[in-house]
């Protein structure tokens, strides 16, 4: 079969044009391609000014995030054979700024990473001495919170979430989830530390849960979820808090 | 302080969201079909009367009827700043919270009154 | 070094079809609010006199009345099925190593909904 595709590539070259603009390609159609091997031919075969983020090409790296028809995907999971119509479009991913062609600025998602302060906590004077062994955990405990282990910091979420694309000091659903990762961990006792970014008015209670962030999950991290927990957490934190003024909780 | 108190105004759209879904279809059945056209044979007038001015029916109505208000305010004071509002969202807070504790206050001199 | 940022219109949520459920979703909130204020009158009606009451229930039968319920209901009715079918998404629960699966969860949620709305019949209704 000789079907070919058409991908219609957002350009974007500042050292030349002050406006995006769109380029059409015409790739070969196999059957086993997905939308990067596409755009890899386009790089080697047509154009090599194009520029663009990939490594593993299986799905496990995060780096090729895009907007295939509109959709937040990972280009090396997003098979051509799936697009009927044999027109597709690739810009980059919603949300953030735009360097060139498909590369975008990630320094926000980064900050917010840190922010979050992804890493066992313990509280003051809790730390347990090397000489005295690993912090143990049973396999339930580890049940609490291995699904949001497993975010790859794609940022598809981020491309998905209407309220970030509104409002990029949105803290968004891959560093809730980060944090969620540890507040409940039963290793971790700093919960409290993560309070003062998570349960921000640029926190969780920006979010209003549209859900899509989980929808485009390529790892079924489920953001949204750990964002409305940790609304719940937030708001008994909160009545404790009323109740019994010096008590910080975990 | 940058921790918000969003939570108690979330709470009571929470509440009111789950109130709202448990008991208002039931209730536009009622109202909407089975009262009027009296498909459940003969409901006089004073098994409601009597039902509505009992006291603990007017608590629970109470509650049945203000939070979901809290609901309402909560949730569309959101997305009125999400479809391009946010430039007056202190303004839109207040009329959506405002207009709950108004139907808020209106609830409860109703059921005081009758 | 200039970057582009691609600008976001007001009309968003028209773009894409869960962003548009999504915004029809949240406007139910105007129907629950809405006939929150009915069932005052309603209320009031039935506080007051027989005649108060019956005038109201035989409004009821008239197309407007039944136009409006019907919206409502639609409404209402679609805030009830997206809350309740999100409902495994806040309560996550575990049991040792197994998470109680979602379906569970919104099954639990959903008997209760039915359980809860015949007890509301049986109370307004009678037996």
């Amino acid at each position: 079969m000789s079907e070919s595709f058409e991908l219609e590539i957002f350009r974007y070259c500042p050292e030349q044009d002050t406006e995006p603009f769109f380029k059409s390609y015409e790739v070969p159609f196999r059957e086993d391609w997905v939308v990067l091997d596409a755009i890899n031919y386009i790089k080697d075969e047509i154009d090599g000014t194009l520029s663009y983020r990939w490594s593993c090409r299986m799905g496990v790296c995060g780096s090729c995030g895009m907007m295939v028809n509109g959709e937040p995907k990972l280009t090396c999971s997003a098979f051509l054979k799936d697009y009927p119509s044999r027109k597709i479009r690739v810009e980059p991913l919603q949300g953030f700024p735009v360097e060139r062609d498909l590369i975008f600025e990630m320094d926000d998602f980064m900050n917010k990473l840190t922010e979050v302060k992804p890493y066992l906590l313990r509280k003051e004077g809790e730390e347990k001495p090397l000489e005295e062994g690993e912090y143990l955990q049973s396999p339930a405990e580890l049940a609490h919170y291995k699904q949001y282990t497993l975010c790859i910091n794609c940022m598809l979420c981020y491309a998905a979430c209407p309220i970030y694309a509104l409002d990029s000091s949105f803290v968004g659903p891959a560093a809730i989830a980060l944090a969620q990762r540890y507040n409940l961990d039963s290793r971790d006792q700093g919960r409290n530390q993560r309070q003062e970014v998570i349960a921000s008015h640029k926190g969780i209670w920006e979010c209003t849960f549209v859900g899509e962030c989980s929808v485009v999950c390529p790892k079924d991290v489920d953001p949204a979820a750990a964002i409305q927990r940790a609304k719940v957490s937030s708001t008994l934190d909160w009545f404790k808090e009323m109740m019994i003024p010096r008590s910080k909780g975990k | 302080m940058s921790k918000s108190n969003e939570p108690v105004l979330w709470l009571l759209f929470s509440a009111g969201g789950m109130i709202s879904a448990m008991v208002f279809p039931m209730l536009l059945i009622i109202t909407g079909v089975i009262l009027p056209f009296e498909l459940a044979g003969e409901v006089t007038f004073e098994r409601i009367h009597n039902a509505v001015k009992n006291p603990v029916v007017k608590l629970v109505l109470f509650f049945v009827i203000a939070l979901p208000f809290f609901h309402w305010a909560h949730r569309f004071r959101f997305t009125l700043i999400d479809i391009g509002l946010k430039p007056i969202s202190f303004l839109i807070s207040l009329l959506c919270y405002g207009g709950a504790i108004s139907g808020t206050t209106v609830t409860a001199f109703i059921l005081w009154r009758i | 070094m200039t970057t582009y940022r691609k600008p976001v219109s007001n009309t968003w949520w028209l773009e894409s079809k869960p962003y548009f459920f999504f915004v029809i979703r949240e406007f139910t909130s105007l129907f629950v609010a809405g006939y929150c204020l009915f069932l005052l009158v309603f209320i009031a009606k039935a506080g007051d006199s027989q005649e108060a009451y019956t005038t109201l229930i035989l409004s009821l039968k008239s197309p407007i009345s039944m136009v409006l319920h019907l919206i409502s209901f639609t409404f209402i009715l679609y805030h009830a099925i997206t809350w309740f079918n999100l409902t495994p998404k806040i309560m996550v629960l575990h049991l040792g190593e197994e998470r109680i699966p979602n379906a569970l969860i919104t099954g639990a949620v959903y008997l209760s909904w039915g359980v809860v709305s015949l007890i509301i019949s049986w109370l307004i209704l009678g037996g």
